[in-house]
């Protein structure tokens, strides 16, 4: 037995950059992920998909496949065990059906999962299910997304499909100045870098899924649900995760581990090609997005309306809310803003990084542009004249709303006051150069979780708590939180995550996660901290207390609780060939209190990187013919990589919320938010032609000046 | 005629041997994963489109999910695992680790793989698609943010910590680094 210590530590660990505690795992390829822990025994699981857009499952000769190498067994609907999906799980949602594989022989997509090969190696099992004749009874499909569509609806999902406020149409009339414009944004696939991966395992009643998630307890309430299980008995790991973006929920791969698992009684794992990844780990489903905005001739809004439509599948409703940030980032007298959604044979969307702020921002913030140009105002003093002083739609007090300061820091950092508003006059040889700025927000939200910290005899803490490290630094931001919470040094905590059997916890998205677990983190350390009174023994086995946020997240007053920025950038456009070259990017945030400064300026300028590759890169192209994506690998979906990236730069102003218990708002989604705007804003600024549909690829610049 | 389908052959990793039964279809990649436990070494697309999977074969950097494990026979690999000195972390990788060049970490062996092949390629003399005189007698160009950035564009970082691993890769090139490859030493035989 020892002392404890629990006095000294003069520096405090929030604030100051720390390297990843994980780093040296990471960087000596000792780190493993999902797909990388090893069993005796592992079976490999090989999905085969879809090859038809609609139809019904008439055969599937399993009989020759049978009898190849190695094989263990084929799974479909006309054998697999039945799975429940009449449930509401973590999410507040059903689960996609898409997960619930070979229950039935519809088929409502290309590349739906069908039946799932098992073989004692990976060879095996791949030739063998590439070898598995299906028999399919087609059926005409609609895979084409058009604005006129007579079947669109208004779904609600996180939030209402519809807000309105004031007479829109009154207020548009008696404007001086009006912009009407449609703008369109492609399907956009996530894409982490490592490919969904599950290892299951039963052992005497027991479920062990060794996983790649966002979120440990959301897999354990689906998949005891899925199994009808008590979820005690299902145990969740994801030690490391290679990106998640909003992707990595409960889908295919785990409960066709688990069902594998279960019949051949031997742990299979399954990993999803980087194929498979386009149709089975969702995606962003394009917008079409119809933005009108009112103003008086010194730019203040009368009027906002903000329409986006967005495709989902026919088996499960997902809204991508683009119209959302339009209630609470500008002040008008009228607001209109409403969510659509048409269900066509295609996969089912998700969350993706910046759910309906990323595409939505797009529209309004690149309108907003538009509008700035009728009024002859400059752009920043266009949004500063329409900065609201309590949600706009809502009503609701604003929780530490500083995007004017973002405005005012980058203006000054990026040497805006320096521009010359005029589009089409700036040259660099070959290249036009322009500049463009757009704002952003995100919502701050908490998730209840549960944490565990033991006052270990040794002097050192252990903290439990079932965060996922998608990436975020998310090991590393509690162990600086819990260190200033037990007041001491970072070298005397160890933080355990990525476990189901450390409690519930909230998920590692929507900008939520390191927030939701300081909290949790936090009120554990106070109630420690009590416990330990200074100079007492603390016994071999430890102390170990327990934290549980629930009632104080829904305590939290309601409030608008967003983080915000102000991107800019500046742009080369060649319009000889269409070319467009980022040069520089800068972004200011106003996102709460900063734990760690190194990961987190990480984190944001990733996010930046994300609305530049959404700006000029990213489309996924469906065939309408066979209804398939086409080009669905590395080759065919372009993500920026090194030399599209230039010079890039993220800060933050002091951003705090006095009511929040730890301070933070979370970093996640706001770097993304805005930028593609402020790409389209700065193309215009370097050749005066207005990109209203995403990516602005060589060809969209060259159609467009041909037109001019 | 009887065709056989695997071949025992033996590997020259890390300075080690490893003799093992492997099937003809079995890529560099999946043997070094999935046979001999170097799972340092990341799947990110399985074809040769995202760079998870670098290793160096030869001192070259290669891409071993397009590279069979038959026909890797006899070369010298160097896998992430390898890079390091002992305790003593390769100047690319003590760069990433305090420069923070990475978030999730997936993409990092192959960045780094790549980066140190690639530091050697600058380092003969060859140019890039950035380099402004290509003449061979004018050495190697001056290693800008330029050269760096297109030079690594074979591995792609979709967290996007692009701007931190230029960042570390021009500071591990200010740095002399230990000789990678050592002539292999004992030799384990796996079992079939």
């Amino acid at each position: 037995m020892t002392t404890t210590t629990v006095t000294a530590a003069p520096v405090r660990a929030v604030g100051r950059g720390h390297v990843r505690v994980e780093g040296r795992d990471k960087v000596t390829g000792a780190a493993r992920y999902a797909g990388e822990v090893p069993f005796a025994g592992l079976a490999h699981g090989w999905l085969v998909l879809s090859s038809v857009a609609r139809g019904r499952i008439e055969e599937i000769v399993t009989a020759p496949v049978l009898e190849m190498p190695g094989v263990l067994a084929v799974l479909h609907h006309g054998n697999a065990p039945h799975v429940e999906t009449d449930f509401v799980g973590m999410m507040g949602t059903r689960p996609d059906p898409t997960c619930a594989v070979f229950q039935h022989d519809r088929v409502p997509h290309l590349g739906w999962p069908v039946a799932l090969v098992v073989a004692e190696t990976s060879e095996q099992a791949r030739e063998a299910a590439e070898s598995l004749v299906v028999h399919y009874d087609e059926q005409p499909h609609d895979v084409e997304f058009s604005a006129e569509d007579p079947d669109a609806r208004h779904v609600d999902g996180h939030m209402p499909a519809v807000t309105d406020k004031g007479d829109l149409e009154a207020e548009l009339a008696a404007s001086a100045v009006v912009v009407d414009v449609e703008y369109t944004t492609p399907e956009e696939h996530h894409n982490p870098m490592e490919p969904h991966a599950a290892m299951a395992r039963w052992d005497e009643g027991r479920l062990e899924l060794i996983d790649s998630n966002q979120s440990a307890t959301w897999v354990v309430g689906d998949i005891a649900q899925l199994f009808g299980l008590d979820p005690a008995s299902v145990h969740v790991r994801s030690e490391h995760v290679g990106g998640g973006f909003g992707s990595k929920g409960v889908r295919a791969h785990q409960v066709a581990a688990v069902m594998a698992a279960r019949v051949l009684q031997r742990p299979v794992r399954v990993v999803l090609t980087r194929r498979q990844m386009f149709t089975l780990a969702g995606h962003r489903s394009p917008t079409i997005q119809r933005v009108r905005l009112g103003a008086e001739a010194d730019g203040r809004l009368r009027a906002l309306d903000h329409r986006s439509l967005s495709r989902t599948s026919t088996v499960y409703d997902f809204v991508e809310p683009s119209a959302g940030v339009a209630r609470v980032m500008y002040d008008a007298d009228a607001h209109h803003t409403e969510n659509r959604v048409v269900r066509l044979d295609v996969p089912s969307p998700t969350w993706m990084r910046g759910p309906g702020e990323a595409p939505g921002s797009f529209a309004l913030e690149a309108a907003l542009d538009e509008l700035a140009e009728k009024c002859g105002l400059d752009p920043i003093e266009l949004r500063l004249r329409n900065e609201p002083d309590k949600g706009p739609v809502s009503g609701l007090p604003f929780a530490a709303r500083n995007l004017r300061a973002c405005f005012e820091e980058g203006a000054r950092r990026f040497g805006w006051d320096r521009r010359d508003p005029r589009p089409g006059v700036r040259r660099d040889g070959r290249w036009l150069l322009g500049s463009g700025t757009a704002g952003a927000s995100f919502q701050a939200g908490a998730l209840p979780s549960t944490a565990t910290i033991t006052a270990e005899a040794d002097g050192t803490f252990t903290v439990r708590i079932a965060a996922a490290d998608i990436g975020t630094g998310a090991r590393t931001a509690l162990t600086l939180v819990a260190a200033d919470a037990l007041d001491v040094p970072t070298d005397r905590i160890r933080v355990r995550i990525g476990d189901s059997a450390f409690g519930p916890a909230g998920i590692a998205g929507g900008s939520m996660g390191t927030r939701s677990w300081s909290w949790a983190v936090t009120a554990a350390s106070s109630e420690l901290r009590e416990r330990l009174v200074p100079g007492m023994e603390i016994p071999a086995q430890g102390i170990t207390v327990r934290s549980d946020t629930t009632e104080a997240v829904a305590a939290l007053a309601r409030k608008e609780r967003h983080s915000y920025g102000a991107q800019f950038v500046e742009v080369a456009v060649d319009p000889a060939t269409g070319e467009v070259r980022v040069r520089r990017m800068l972004g200011i945030f106003a996102a709460g209190r900063i734990v760690n400064p190194l990961t987190a300026k990480g984190q944001f300028t990733g996010g930046m990187i994300w609305g530049l590759s959404m700006a000029l890169h990213e489309e996924a192209a469906r065939d309408a013919y066979f209804g398939g994506p086409v080009g669905a690998d590395l080759a065919g979906y372009h993500v920026a990589t090194h030399a599209d990236v230039p010079h890039i730069e993220a800060d933050w102003v002091e951003d705090v919320d006095p009511e929040d218990p730890v301070g933070i708002k979370g970093i996640g989604e706001v770097g993304i938010v805005g930028v593609a705007a402020a790409v389209a804003n700065a193309v215009w600024h370097a050749t005066g032609v207005r990109h209203r549909s995403l990516p602005i690829r060589p060809d969209r610049i060259l159609t467009a000046g041909n037109g001019a | 005629m009887a065709v056989s389908t695997s071949s025992v052959i033996t590997l020259h990793i890390n300075g080690e041997k490893f003799t093992l039964p492997v099937d003809h279809r079995t890529t560099l990649l999946d043997a070094l994963r999935e046979r001999l436990d170097l799972t340092g070494t990341k799947k990110g697309c399985d074809q040769g489109q995202c760079g998870a999977c670098t290793v160096l074969v030869d001192g070259r950097r290669t891409v071993s999910c397009l590279q069979f494990a038959i026909a890797a026979e006899g070369r010298e690999i160097t896998t992430i695992e390898g890079v390091a000195d002992g305790d003593q972390l390769h100047p690319v990788q003590q760069a990433f680790l305090d420069l923070d060049g990475y978030q999730c970490g997936y993409c990092t062996p192959g960045q780094i793989c790549s980066a140190i092949g690639m530091l050697g390629e600058h380092a003969a003399g060859w140019p890039s698609a950035a380099t402004e005189d290509v003449r061979p007698e004018v050495g190697p160009p001056p290693l800008t943010v330029d050269e760096i950035r297109e030079r690594m564009s074979g591995n792609l970082c979709r967290c996007a910590a692009y701007a931190s691993i230029v960042e570390a890769v021009a500071r591990a090139a200010e740095t002399p680094a230990a000789p990678l490859i050592d002539a292999p030493q004992d030799t384990k035989e796996q079992a079939a």
